[in-house]
């Protein structure tokens, strides 16, 4: 069996980042089994070499956004460690405990504290250690950069190398889960922390700019061979027959290999793969029933179809008797279409069952989900599967369902040699995990002095059988295969998370069904923030209609209803909200006045707009400016301003690209994309028929604003909370409040396309 | 299967494949030259893309039996260890998130450079606008060019840009 320390001594890449790791070298050790590391053991998170280096082994993933840099800080920073010499392996799920992979924004603010913990642990032990080989108590010892000295006598040191270089700590932790894991140390306070609010460069990035980066694309290994899937023609589409002979020609076919409607083509090299997939000829039966309306007709049919799941109302005072008291009601609908992940690179895993083992090279952001769910899917005891994390294209969900690493396995069991699998471009546009389809119906009714004093919020979500986390029942090849769970997932739908007071507030979610739920492409899964650009398009739109209803400036407005007693704002809600909105307002020299502006008399219309958003603690505020052209409906987003609140940050520089690409990504989400289909499949295939955003679009400047908006900033223990999905939430509502500053023209169904623009600005006469 | 004799980042190397081959995956699976990556196959987004011939090429679309002339990876930026400008710029501007169209993005940057060392902001806007990121480091690569633009001009005599001059190439 291969311990962890066989791994690192074989593996050789401890002085250099995770992302250089050599594969052919994790390939060639470790025959498994690969039980799981305990969490309860110190040796399991940190290993402090003789050269006074140290690794942290660390369970979540890094999608990109500098979660491994900043992991590093942290551990280093409680551990006394100069971070030049630490390094950080994540994911690996024979080698890192369990934290679950990532999601949900959830690294910093969740498992940061179990790191920090166990950091703050070994730097206790090392310190009884130095006492006992300085011969002096602990209170007479200083740590500095991994050097114990005795104080006021520096001669007298002894390095960390020195102490436990080599060997094993043999420290016991508690705690009853991963994330409440702890020795009995103390965390330092956040004025102690030095080498947070630094912002070493990414270790991640050298790597991707040079061409050395290990990726889960490159994996290889000795026999490997390449599949392709053949998916059905049409959604719910039953599999025939395989004529085999029509493939048997291609030089390197090795195999097609089906189970119930789940077809691959497997051939020694890969563009024998990519060429036989194409080719083969699979007879398929046309379902009965159309498997969805067309995405033309996707709002009427949501609105009209019963729901799924309707959850109780929230409610404060009563929104329908103020609304029918009110001096001035405003009514409106908002429309967000399904939109994909569309990863830049499709799906893809490889599978060696050598040793009669399983592992898999996947870039899967939830890899221990992966393990768990291929052992059961395979029926395979789980300490004979091992997941080895390795950078892939940006995840931000998609991989949380991974169907590649599914695929590889089951192929790779079925004939017994290592299955490298990749979807190709129209399949990933058209059958990856979609964020779900929104339509939502809004009300308010305002006072005579223009307060708003009822707010209706009504929303209907297309998500049902939304998709887990790898479960092994719910990914595609599972379906096809028709291997299900009982009962579809029941979905959800969501509402706003403003911190708003108004007096008579209800909220009411609807689940809304497609047809098809098995089965299909329109597959809802966890998109960067899943429900939150969706609702806050439609919450933070209406408020500003309701804003220009009353003759308020947008930003006055929202800090009047953000202002309210101060007694019940646990966790500083509202005090923070207010803090970020003024912050962003500041940095963009916001002019006080009601929106529409009066209209520029050129072809490019300009004009600006704010929205705001609150998720698990974490508060932005976005200002967009805009220029609308009359002539042809283009919008582009001439700058933003982003003003950010995660409590204490460990990465500014890290944390600014971070809102940077979140804000564009929705920037995206609001100007091009929309997942097109028919009444038999998805047309969105390519970048053709799904657009992104693209060089062309890319604001001139934007201002990140990074915010401490605690009431006592200073205090010692100030939270890391989230950050990558909150700065979704307030894009699309900040472009269209700018687009209706700049024009006048409301536009309430996203994407703003120059078609759709241009219709609407001649509608109005613009 | 055929053999062909590819030129890559300064080397002569011979690989036996079915003409069809597109470049891409013999680049990556041959000769395990990892900086192109599979996007799309279709020469929509770039993430594939080398220079040949001071051209930058979308290497899932190019046959190999096609290709003709110097072929520079990503791996072949580089010279003896020492980081080509632009990869320099985008260390220091920190410009990828999870970077799996980095190679695009710089390849296409170098070659806009080569032809227009100094571009304004609309040439780089016009010049990259094929090559996507899904990430949408876009405003973080516009700075890089800007810095490796200035990076490079200072570096050299005269400012005289390497590579071909605009006039000598056609694109
Ligand atoms: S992979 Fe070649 S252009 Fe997309
Ligand atoms: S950095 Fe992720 S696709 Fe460009």
């Amino acid at each position: 069996m291969t311990t962890r320390r066989d791994f690192i001594r074989t593996s050789g890449f401890l002085v250099v980042s995770a992302s250089a790791l050599p594969l052919e070298l994790v390939a060639a050790q470790a025959a498994g089994p690969y039980p799981d590391p305990d969490f309860r053991q110190l040796d399991s998170w940190i290993v402090i070499r003789q050269d006074d280096t140290a690794t942290f082994f660390v369970g979540k993933t890094d999608l990109g956004q500098g979660t491994g840099t900043a992991f590093r800080q942290i551990m280093a920073d409680e551990l006394d460690m100069p971070y030049e010499a630490t390094s950080c392996v994540m994911g690996t799920t024979d080698v890192t405990v369990d934290q679950g992979g990532s999601g949900g924004s959830d690294a910093l603010q969740t498992d940061g504290y179990p790191m920090r913990r166990v950091a703050a642990e070994a730097r206790r032990v090392l310190l009884d250690m130095g006492s006992q080989r300085l011969g002096v108590p602990v209170g007479q010892l200083t740590v500095s950069g991994g050097v114990v000295s005795v104080t006021g006598d520096p001669s007298k040191r002894v390095t960390y190398g020195e102490l436990i270089g080599g060997r094993r700590f043999n420290v016991t932790l508690t705690g009853a889960n991963t994330d409440a894991t702890t020795g009995v140390a103390k965390l330092k306070t956040t004025q102690e922390l030095k080498i947070v609010g630094q912002s070493p460069q990414r270790y991640d990035i050298p790597p991707k700019v040079d061409g050395t980066a290990k990726w889960a694309v490159d994996a290889k290994v000795p026999g490997m061979v390449h599949a392709r899937n053949v998916k059905p023609p049409i959604a719910g589409a039953k599999l025939v027959s395989v004529d085999e002979s029509s493939v048997k020609g291609i030089p390197g076919f090795l195999r097609v290999v089906t189970r119930g409607n789940y077809v691959a083509v497997i051939c020694e090299r890969e563009e024998q793969a990519i060429r036989a997939a194409r080719q083969v000829k699979v007879n398929w039966e046309k379902p009965a029933a159309a498997p969805f309306p067309s995405s033309e007709n996707l709002f009427t049919y949501m609105r009209s179809a019963t729901p799924t799941f309707s959850a109780p109302p929230v409610a404060t005072g009563n929104a329908e008797t103020a609304i029918a008291a009110a001096a001035k009601v405003v009514e409106a609908d908002y429309e967000v279409p399904f939109q994909g992940h569309v990863s830049l690179g499709p799906a893809h895993a490889l599978a060696d069952p050598s040793n009669d083992q399983l592992t898999i090279y996947s870039n899967d952001m939830k890899s221990y989900g992966l393990r768990n769910g291929v052992a059961e899917f395979l029926k395979i005891p789980r300490d004979r599967v091992r997941v080895i994390w390795l950078e892939g294209s940006q995840a931000y969900g998609r991989t949380a369902a991974d169907d590649a690493g599914f695929e590889a396995a089951f192929l790779a069991k079925e004939i017994g040699r290592p299955v490298r699998v990749q979807w190709m471009r129209n399949e990933e546009t058209a059958w990856d995990t979609k964020g779900p389809a929104y339509t939502i119906k809004m009300r308010g009714g305002l006072d005579a002095q223009g307060n708003l004093v009822a707010y209706d919020y009504d929303a209907r979500a297309a998500d049902h059988n939304h998709l887990g986390y790898n479960e092994f029942d719910t990914v595609l090849i599972a379906q096809l295969a028709n291997q299900r769970k009982a009962q579809p997932a029941r979905g959800g739908a969501a509402t706003p998370s403003d911190m708003y007071v108004v007096p008579n507030r209800r909220m009411a979610v609807h689940v809304v069904g497609l047809p098809l739920v098995w089965e299909t492409p329109l597959r809802t899964g966890n998109l960067r923030d899943p429900n939150g650009p969706q609702v806050t398009f439609a919450s933070e739109s209406f408020i500003d209609e309701v804003a220009a209803a009353a003759g308020a400036d947008p930003v006055q407005f929202r800090l009047k209803l953000l202002t309210a007693s101060t007694a019940d704002d646990s966790g500083f809600k509202r005090a923070r909200s207010i803090a970020v909105v003024k912050a962003a307002a500041d940095a963009f020299r916001w002019d006080t006045r009601p929106s529409p502006k009066k209209r520029d008399s050129g072809n490019i219309l300009t004009g600006r707009g704010i929205a705001y958003a609150y998720r698990n603690q974490t508060v932005v505020a976005q200002i967009a400016e805009v220029e609308v052209n009359r002539r042809t409906g283009r919008v582009w987003v001439k700058r933003f301003v982003i003003a950010h609140d995660c409590g204490l940050i460990v990465n500014p520089e890290g944390l600014k690209r971070v809102v940077e690409g979140g804000t564009l990504h929705t920037l995206s989400r609001a100007l091009h994309e929309e997942t097109r289909f028919d009444t038999e499949k998805v047309t969105s295939v390519d970048w053709t028929s799904y657009p992104t955003l693209t060089h062309a679009d890319t604001p001139e400047r934007i201002d990140v604003v990074l915010v401490n908006g605690d009431p006592n900033p200073n205090r010692p223990d100030l939270p890391h909370y989230g950050a990558g999905e909150t700065v979704c939430k307030p894009t699309m509502a900040a472009v269209a409040n700018a687009i209706f500053d700049a024009t006048g023209v409301r536009l309430r169904r996203v994407p703003f396309r120059d078609a759709r623009v241009l219709a609407a600005l001649k509608a109005a006469n613009v | 299967m055929a053999n062909f004799t590819l030129r890559v980042n300064g080397r002569a190397q011979t690989v036996d494949v079915d003409p069809a081959t597109p470049l891409l995956y013999v680049l990556r699976n041959d000769l395990d030259l990892h900086g192109p990556r599979f996007g799309c196959g279709l020469g929509q987004c770039g993430a594939c893309t080398v220079i040949v011939n001071g051209n930058t090429v979308r290497s899932c679309v190019q046959p190999v039996s096609q290709v003709r002339g110097e072929i520079t990876t990503l791996e072949g930026l580089s010279a003896n260890g020492t980081l080509h400008p632009i990869q320099q710029a985008w260390i220091d501007e920190q410009v990828p998130q999870c970077g799996y169209c980095q190679n695009g993005q710089i390849m296409t940057a170098k070659a806009l450079l080569d032809r227009n060392p100094n571009p304004t902001d609309a040439q780089i806007r016009q010049g990259m606008a094929g090559t996507l990121c899904r990430c949408m480091t876009y405003y973080r690569i516009h700075a890089a060019i800007k810095r490796a633009a200035t990076l490079r001009l200072a570096s050299l005599p005269q400012g005289r840009p390497e590579g071909p001059s605009r006039d000598e190439v056609q694109s």
